[in-house]
């Protein structure tokens, strides 16, 4: 099911250049593009966040071992890019510490670009927080970490009907032994750019009522918040009565999520 | 229309739309959720279903999470991982103080002298504050060097989860969180690292218990007094050939102590200060993945132990000084530290230990592996013995156990001392490293002198107790 490159491929790819990635640690004066890593619990998101800035975050073997926000940086291509370590969680839906820290800095925080990192032994339940990421933000990119485990217990995942199920680039990857990171790189650098446009997957089996009810909110949103982007996902949270959406209606703070076009300076706020 | 109004609006109509779409709103969009995963998942994945004949994470998890194995391996584990640490730190801390206590402080001395120092200041800087920086680090750096990598490697391994399953239903029969068992243990390495660690711990409540009880587990700076009391005063019963099992088994005995202390506290803390019901928590039991033993023990040496190392230099420098000006500041022509040991010694023997113990726990706040040092110095001080030690303010250690035993048994150290030190060890304040990292953590001076009289209360009580017991059997 894997199609095999041709030969030659690799060395030809854009993504076969690791030296162009420069690791800068921590030491960010100036960056183009903020990238946040979310994912489930214990799916590598801290390894992958060492591998990419070169910083020795400790990680660990167990679920909840990230408790404060980590960052760091990196270049690529000429690039500057900021990168955020966010808690693990298995939802953005409910309201825990954690999640309210990953669903703030993701809607709130507006990074260029989310990369969600997934187990590919537990893919089912992981996809379940890449759909409600995919929600608010379809400037994304799949990672699909632990490949060598799941190559262990025997598991293929076809990562390209997976993106195109998802619509955001998929890059299937083992953290640990490096592999797959210099193209996981490159998407990101993809979407950053603009290079790649994402059509993100929405979640499709809600009962009619509800897809009444958000369609009309949604229209309701946009004459208030002209081309907000994630206009489907405040309009769920606004029914289901979120506080703090609520609020960010309210005060019009919702209209700063409005994206400005690509290549402009980043938002200030990440905090 | 002005945006405020509009931005209303979006609310009012979300206010009314919630009642069309029900009081499910939640359920039905999680289930659309796993729907969606549910059906993307299925069109993805291929699995190759011969399955095979044998699964080394379940039967790893089988044996670990056992109902009937899974306590002693846990110990077994444990034990393995403190023998390791102690017998494999014996030949660095000699080495280190050796290089510190016998090449540089002599060589310091030298060039003091030839500088003219005045006596009070060399003392007061090289047999003070020196002393006590070399033998934090030739005492503390090899254990911390060899355990906490160890540790990180059982973390990596995917190992603490199961502990944390195992110890759960017991944390929460304490009405504490069953992730305290992952801070437990990182206390047994050091208890400032065990008190960060709370973070993990989402509820305030439970964090507080688990920070209030970090300092039952047996910190590394401890494990030296254990080790070396257990030797001359219980391993010295037994037959030589046994000795060294008894007294590992009564260092054992003394964690396992700890560890009951830690559910005695939790849980009478979670019924009288700290009300409240232990809340739930989903904690997945990681596959096993085979650590990456060099990046391991590079993090777990600049993370942890070169940190903690750093601030217990930093807090044992000034601890130096102040054990150096007890014993050498003169009132009335006797020592400060003579006259607090007078002072305290009444009271030290009601409870089955003495004023030299208590003073050597004053002055050694900063830092608890120098406790043992301090207790020499100030026997040696106190009792008068001619030719033995360094001088007044001096820490030293004997090379051999047996002579430790004659300056002991010349202050009338006893069984009972020996026994009473060992508990009062497990069971006094924090050193002021873990007291700062508390009042850092909980922002809070109250918890921060709870943390602190806590523990030294329950060591009074203990200890008073074990003497009354122990003269009335008449030992």
């Amino acid at each position: 099911m894997k199609p095999n490159a041709p030969p030659g491929a690799c060395e030809i790819c854009p993504a076969h250049h690791p030296a162009n990635l420069k690791r800068l640690g921590v030491n960010m004066d100036r960056y183009d593009f903020v990238v946040a890593l979310a994912g489930n619990p214990n799916t590598g998101k801290s390894t992958l966040f060492n591998s990419l800035t070169g910083l020795r975050q400790h990680t660990g073997n167990w679920p909840g071992k990230t408790v404060t926000r980590a960052e760091g940086g990196f270049a690529y291509q000429g690039s500057n890019y900021k990168l955020v370590d966010l808690p693990g969680t298995y939802s953005l839906l409910s309201t825990s510490t954690d999640e309210e820290i990953a669903r703030d800095f993701i809607l709130f925080g507006q990074p260029d670009v989310t990369v969600i990192v997934v187990d590919a032994t537990r893919l089912e339940r992981n996809l379940n927080l890449v759909c409600q990421v995919l929600e608010i933000t379809g400037r994304a990119v799949v990672c699909l970490n632990l490949m060598d485990e799941a190559e262990r217990h025997r598991l293929t995942v076809d990562e390209r009907s997976l993106a195109r199920e998802l619509g955001v680039p998929v890059v299937p990857a083992a953290a640990r032994q490096g592999r797959g990171v210099p193209m996981l790189i490159d998407r990101i650098h993809q979407v950053a750019t603009g290079t790649f446009v994402c059509k993100p997957h929405r979640i499709q089996s809600e009962p009619p009522a509800l897809k009444r009810a958000v369609s009309l909110l949604v229209e309701k949103l946009g004459a208030a918040f002209p081309d907000l982007p994630n206009a489907r996902w405040v309009a769920l949270r606004l029914l289901e009565g979120d506080a703090r959406i609520e609020e960010a209606v309210r005060s019009g703070e919702l209209a700063e999520l409005v994206r400005v076009p690509e290549g402009a300076a980043p938002a200030e706020g990440t905090g | 229309m002005s945006p405020a109004n509009t931005r209303e609006e979006v609310l009012e109509a979300a206010a009314n739309l919630r009642w069309e779409v029900g009081p499910n709103l939640h359920d039905s969009l999680m289930e659309a959720l796993y729907t969606d995963a549910a059906r993307i998942t299925d069109r993805v994945l291929s699995r190759d279903d011969a399955r095979p004949a044998f699964d080394l994470d379940r039967t790893i998890d089988r044996l670990v999470t056992s109902r009937w194995l899974g306590f002693p391996i846990m110990m077994l584990l444990m034990a393995v991982v403190l023998w390791v640490t102690i017998t494999g730190a014996n030949v660095p801390s000699s080495l280190l103080s050796s290089l510190f206590l016998e090449t540089l402080h002599p060589a310091l001395k030298q060039a003091a002298a030839a500088a003219g120092l005045a006596w009070w200041l060399d003392g007061l800087l090289i047999d003070g504050m020196f002393l006590a920086m070399a033998w934090v680090v030739s005492v503390m750096l090899p254990p911390m060097a060899i355990f906490f990598p160890l540790f990180t490697l059982l973390e990596d391994f995917g190992y603490l989860p199961r502990v944390a399953f195992n110890l759960d239903r017991w944390f929460k029969k304490a009405g504490a969180h069953g992730k305290q068992a992952l801070t437990m243990a990182m206390g047994y390495g050091c208890n400032a690292a065990g008190v960060v660690a709370t973070r993990v711990i989402d509820s305030p409540r439970e964090r507080l218990i688990a920070t209030l009880t970090n300092n039952f587990s047996l910190c590394n700076g401890r494990w030296p007094t254990q080790i070396l009391i257990a030797t001359i005063f219980i391993g010295s019963l037994a037959p030589p050939a046994l000795a060294g099992l008894v007294s590992a088994g009564s260092v054992m005995a003394v964690v396992l102590l700890g560890v009951g202390c830690t559910f005695l506290v939790s849980w009478g803390l979670s019924r009288t200060l700290l009300k409240g019901e232990a809340s739930a928590f989903s904690l997945e039991l990681p596959p096993y993945r085979p650590p990456r033993i060099l990046q391991t023990i590079y993090t777990s040496l600049i993370d942890r132990t070169l940190i903690v190392l750093w601030r217990a230099v930093v807090f044992s420098v000034p601890a130096g000084a102040a054990i150096w000006l007890v014993s050498n500041i003169h009132l009335g022509g006797v020592s400060l530290a003579e006259h607090l040991i007078q002072g305290m010694n009444p009271f030290g023997l009601l409870i089955g230990l003495n004023g030299v113990i208590l003073l050597a726990y004053i002055i050694a706040i900063p830092a608890n592996e120098i406790v043992i040092p301090t207790v020499l110095m100030l026997t040696v001080l106190s009792v008068g013995l001619p030719g033995v030690g360094e001088g007044a303010g001096v820490m030293f250690e004997f090379d051999s156990a047996s002579a430790t035993l004659g300056v002991l048994e010349a202050d009338g150290w006893t069984l009972l001392t020996g026994i009473n030190l060992m508990l009062f060890s497990l069971l006094h304040n924090p050193c002021s490293t873990t007291l700062y990292t508390i009042w850092k953590e909980t922002g809070s001076v109250k918890w921060t002198a709870a943390s602190a009289l806590l523990p030294i209360a329950m060591g009074f009580l203990v200890c008073f107790c074990v003497a009354q017991v122990f003269r009335w059997l008449g030992g």
